[in-house]
């Protein structure tokens, strides 16, 4: 089995479960305040994280390179507030030109 | 029954402009996975069961950049466990048998969640669950048009598509900070992964990044 079909599988089976937690076990209890609050924080922490590898993470080092440019323009688009599928592709448009230029 | 009725197409109604970019998101997604060796088909089964944009596109990210499996699995659980609390919220609003709450569970995505929140806590589910299956079926199908057409495309990188993931993060976080504490969260959280990522292997930043949401332990 290859590590695409082993995350598939595991990544399947646990979303399916965490999504079902709340509305099958729970029965609409809310969590405690204190673990709600750190679970409200997850979101934007794993995903700036995301973002900060993906612009600079290259096999163990950090780099600025074409990305940083698309990353900037999809900011600027994020900023005129354009709707996400224009943001994705200045973002792609952008770093596609600077590597045909550079 | 008239009103009802109509609270599905609306619900599907309010998440038609978002469906043409969740179509191309799934393009992406099944173009990169592809691009990374994924053959067709596991992009389209992860899909259908995992239902879950952020996580799909870490997953193979991390595996891409040559991180282990247990890394990528890791990445992905961790971004997918916001659903608990999501899921527990909605819950009031799920009504019917266990099997059926179960299955109106995983259409329970960021966007349908959002469309479903009628304010003071409330969610109307016949709201989520038609945006939920237009999504559903816009995310499957995009991702199948990717991976399957995903060769007459072309090269990724020289798309700038690599490009299109730190874009399609950030698209993301910016709703998510909505007070210091969640911008405090997430300037930590990336600072965390930026300083591990010259050391630690692929994928493990990523986790680590999740320490910074401890923050919320602090009284408010």
């Amino acid at each position: 089995m290859s590590d695409a079909w082993i995350s598939v599988a595991v990544v399947g089976v646990g979303t399916i479960a965490v999504k079902a937690l709340g509305p099958v076990a729970l029965g609409g209890r809310p969590l405690p305040e204190r673990l709600t609050g750190v679970i409200e924080l997850l979101a934007p922490a794993l995903l700036a994280a995301l973002v900060a590898v993906q612009a600079f993470g290259a096999e163990r080092s950090l780099v600025v390179d074409e990305r940083l440019i698309g990353l900037a323009a999809a900011g600027i688009a994020l900023w005129r507030k354009a709707p996400i599928l224009v943001v994705l592709v200045v973002a792609a448009a952008t770093t596609a030109l600077a590597r045909l230029i550079a | 029954m008239e009103p009802r009725s109509r609270s599905y197409r609306e619900g599907a109604g309010a998440a038609a402009p978002l469906a043409i970019a969740v179509v191309a998101f799934g393009v992406s997604f099944g173009l990169l996975a592809r691009a990374e060796g994924w053959g067709w088909a596991a992009p389209i089964v992860m899909s259908a069961t995992t239902f879950a944009g952020s996580a799909q596109f870490a997953t193979v990210s991390v595996l891409g950049t040559g991180g282990t499996v247990t890394a990528a699995i890791a990445s992905a659980l961790l971004l997918n466990a916001r659903y608990a609390p999501i899921g527990v919220s909605v819950a009031p609003f799920f009504e019917g048998p266990a099997w059926s709450r179960f299955l109106h569970a995983q259409l329970v995505v960021d966007e349908s969640w959002a469309i479903a929140a009628e304010g003071h806590g409330r969610f109307n589910a016949r709201m989520l669950i038609g945006a939920g299956l237009l999504l559903y079926v816009a995310w499957v199908a995009g991702t199948a048009i990717g991976s399957v057409g995903g060769e007459v495309l072309g090269d990724p990188e020289s798309l700038g598509l690599d490009a299109a993931f730190p874009a399609l993060f950030l698209a993301l976080l910016v709703p998510q900070i909505r007070d210091r504490r969640t911008l405090t969260a997430a300037v930590l959280g990336a600072a965390i992964a930026l300083a591990l990522t010259p050391f630690a292997p692929a994928g493990v930043p990523i986790i680590a990044a999740s320490a910074a949401c401890l923050l919320g332990l602090r009284r408010r």
